[in-house]
């Protein structure tokens, strides 16, 4: 076990890509940490710098206070477990998770314990001496991960290891893959490209867009207080509404009505260099039907009325599907979260509204609806930097803030 | 007569490489309809299994009239007193041309020859063939015109390249003969068969070396980067799971050779023209039969090398049967 430092390590591919650009980050003993991006945003290339499958370009890489820099994987002591699974098709089970062990030159008898242990937490016992090609894609992902704790290694490196999974079996494995981690409390790096799973399993998140990080810290803090567009955007599902605001006389016109702002984003504003285009973004959970709202609420918010396209009720709540007018938010950041997501999951950028509203709500589609909004929620973005202008000290207060 | 003699010993070994071929193709598949058969077939299988059999009939059928013919009639042929310069004495005789060919000196001395240019030259296109195909598989730039440049030498007639090989070892013009001192090593046995073993061996790397690449491509690079992480040497990484993995390549690669090797003519046609008991089987049956106009010995040594290759064949192909589990895992997943 042991912590890992990325002190701004960058990797360049010869043919010019710059495929990882100075990444700082500290994971800590026993941190379970999620590396999430859309794809090609170097979250592979990183995970292999740090397992020593690719070099790294500049910068430093520490794990337990050692520079491993110019390490090769089998002295790093780590483990690593793929997407494909990576199972050696001429081995059995047993000789599949035996083989890191074996390779260390353990005695056959402490072998076959550890192997017996792990396959055992995995529930593994009665497949051991099959051939990969006869398992089913969870029980070859479960040799995979038992491959990889029978080592006790000093940290786990997993590049999403449960894409290959039907969802039902995702959700499974998650849970195996949490409590493995907490049971064993080794340092985990998971990268993925589901950002349930980034909401759900990890310590800490990373996101990472185009080889750069840009927001490290919990989940919930990552959904809350996005520092950028692209952050906003990104975690979330569904994921935030973005509209178009332009900024006239001290308010901001948009397509949900004129929505007025507090003195910080004024201030914001007032600056020779502010942007006089905005993009407003909230989360379908900040809106409500007007008709179930107390007064009290009602006056932390506005209201807006707008044509109901399609209800999805999830028991629970609803989903309710607005059309609005006026001008399509654009910003680089959001062009490539659609093109990531298919546009059709991303409704971010469009005139569609995505919100959630409480299952006693009677809406029905076709009908004109009020619904509320609260303006404590909402982040307004500069759409050329793509920077949260309601984050104040780490923390988003809402358009009124003063 | 003897014109259609010559095709006839020729197609006996040609039959045996179309088949060989035909076999290699079909490996893998064959290897999947066999398993297929021991599990319950579905209707839909079955049918397309039918649909399979009709689709390659007439190739079948054409290859069955071409082939069948010419080897049967070498059969015939191989069971007959049949000298054309006495064709008097034509008369079926049985196994006699048998006896007389396995009680010969010349044939079990082209025999041991043929053996050893067989095993010595496979096994060193294996380790070349094997070095190549690495070196042209982790060849970023430039890939293109380094798999042309390897494969130069087999693109050239082997008989070409063989006169070229023959006067670069002839003393006096040879560039290679007075590198040592002006020797004459194609008049000497051993140095002979070396040459013989040189040649074939430059020519057909390439070749080899581009059958075991088609293998490496089937090795996953996520399998290596586990073995990596799981603390394998390089040379671990390539015996314990690029060669297994790689296994039923190199046995395609591996048969073909064989049996190539196994029919070597020209380089010893025109390196030593077979002196210094350097004839390979296959010259000791080109010259009884066009040469000596012995049909019914030539024939019967074609129709025993035709057996040999058969039964190599038949030894590859069972060491397939072991190697396609593990070939059908890597596809499968
Ligand atoms: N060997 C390579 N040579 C050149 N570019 C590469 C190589 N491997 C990856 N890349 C590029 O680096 C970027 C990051 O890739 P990767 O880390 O695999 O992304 P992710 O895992 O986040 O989907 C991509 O743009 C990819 O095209
Ligand atoms: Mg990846």
């Amino acid at each position: 076990m042991a912590d890992i430092v990325l002190d701004k390590v960058s990797k360049r591919f010869p043919d010019g890509t710059t495929a990882v650009q100075d990444v700082d980050l500290e994971i800590a003993d026993g941190e379970f940490v999620i590396l999430v991006g859309p794809s090609g945003c170097g979250k592979s290339t990183t995970l292999n710098m740090i397992a020593g499958l690719e070099d790294i370009s500049s910068g430093e890489l520490r794990i337990g206070g050692e520079r491993v820099n110019d390490k090769a994987p089998r002295d790093r002591d780590i483990a690593m477990v793929f997407q494909s699974y990576a199972l050696y098709p001429n081995m059995t089970v047993r000789e599949n998770m035996a083989f890191p062990l074996r390779l260390a030159k353990l005695d056959k008898e402490t072998i076959n314990q550890k192997v017996d242990e792990a396959a055992k937490v995995l529930e593994l016992t009665a497949l051991l001496d099959r051939k990969p090609a006869n398992l089913s894609g969870g029980q070859r992902q479960r040799v995979a991960m038992g491959r990889a704790i029978v080592r006790q290694p000093k940290a786990f490196l997993m590049d999403e290891p449960l894409s290959n999974l039907d969802a039902k079996l995702r959700v499974q494995m998650r849970t195996v893959v949490s409590r493995l981690q907490k049971q064993l409390g080794t340092t985990t790096v998971y990268v993925t490209h589901d950002q349930t799973e980034a909401m759900t399993l990890g310590d800490r998140v990373v996101i990472m867009r185009g080889g750069a990080v840009q927001q490290v810290g919990p989940p919930q803090e990552l959904y809350d207080h996005p520092r950028n567009l692209f952050v906003a955007g990104f975690i979330g599902s569904p994921s935030m509404n973005f509209v178009h605001a332009a900024v006239e006389d001290g308010k901001l016109r948009t397509a949900l009505g004129d929505v007025p702002i507090g003195e910080r984003v004024r201030r914001e504003l007032e600056a020779g260099d502010a942007p006089r285009e905005l993009i407003l973004g909230i989360r379908p959970e900040h809106f409500e039907d007007a008709a179930l709202i107390d007064d009290e609420t009602r006056r932390r918010g506005m209201e807006f009325e707008a044509p109901v396209d399609i209800v999805e009720s999830m028991g629970s709540d609803k989903y309710v599907y607005f059309t609005v007018e006026g001008e399509r938010a654009t910003a680089a950041e959001l062009e490539e979260l659609a093109a990531d997501a298919g546009a059709a999951d991303f409704a971010g950028g469009g005139s569609n509204l995505v919100t959630r509203l409480s299952a006693e709500s009677p809406v029905r589609e076709g009908e004109s609806r009020r619904v509320w909004f609260n303006l404590e929620k909402i982040h307004l973005f500069d759409p050329g930097s793509g920077r949260n202008l309601t984050l104040h000290e780490g923390r988003s207060a809402g358009a009124l803030a003063d | 007569m003897s014109v259609n003699a010559t095709p006839a010993g020729a197609q006996a070994a040609a039959e045996a490489e179309s088949e060989q071929s035909g076999g290699r193709h079909a490996a893998v598949p064959q290897q999947r309809s066999r398993r297929g058969s021991r599990a319950p077939l579905s209707e839909n299988k079955r049918a397309e299994r039918r649909l399979g059999w009709l689709l390659c009939a007439p190739a079948a059928l054409v290859m069955v009239l071409v082939t069948a013919y010419p080897i049967l009639y070498s059969v015939w042929l191989s069971l007959q007193r049949f000298d054309l310069r006495f064709p008097d004495e034509r008369q079926f005789v049985g196994l006699e041309n048998y006896v007389t060919v396995l009680t010969n000196d010349f044939w079990w001395t082209a025999f041991g020859v043929t053996a050893l240019i067989t095993v010595v030259t496979v096994a060193v296109e294996l380790v070349l063939g094997m070095g190549l195909a690495l070196i042209m598989h982790r060849t970023l730039v430039g890939r293109g015109i380094v798999r042309t440049a390897a494969l130069i030498p087999y693109g050239i007639v082997t008989v070409v390249a063989a006169f070229s090989w023959r006067y670069a070892w002839t003393p006096g013009t040879g560039y290679l003969a007075n590198l040592f001192d002006g020797s004459a090593p194609l008049t000497e046995r051993a140095s002979s068969l070396a040459i013989i073993m040189l040649a074939e061996i430059w020519k057909t790397t390439p070749f080899m070396a581009l059958l075991l690449m088609a293998g490496l491509a089937l090795v996953p690079e996520d399998l290596l980067k586990a073995a990596s992480t799981d603390g394998a040497t390089a040379w671990q990484r390539f015996t314990k799971v690029m060669l297994p993995v790689m296994k039923p390549a190199i046995l395609v690669a591996l048969l073909f050779r064989t049996l190539d090797a196994f029919r070597v003519f020209d380089n010893i046609f025109v390196l030593t023209n077979g002196g210094n008991e350097t004839s390979s089987v296959s010259m000791l049956a080109y010259n009884n039969l066009i040469r000596g106009l012995n049909l019914g010995i030539g024939s019967t040594m074609s129709v025993l090398i035709f057996i040999t290759v058969a039964i190599i064949a038949f030894v590859f192909v069972k060491l397939f049967g072991t190697a396609a589990p593990g070939s059908d895992d890597g596809e499968r997943r």
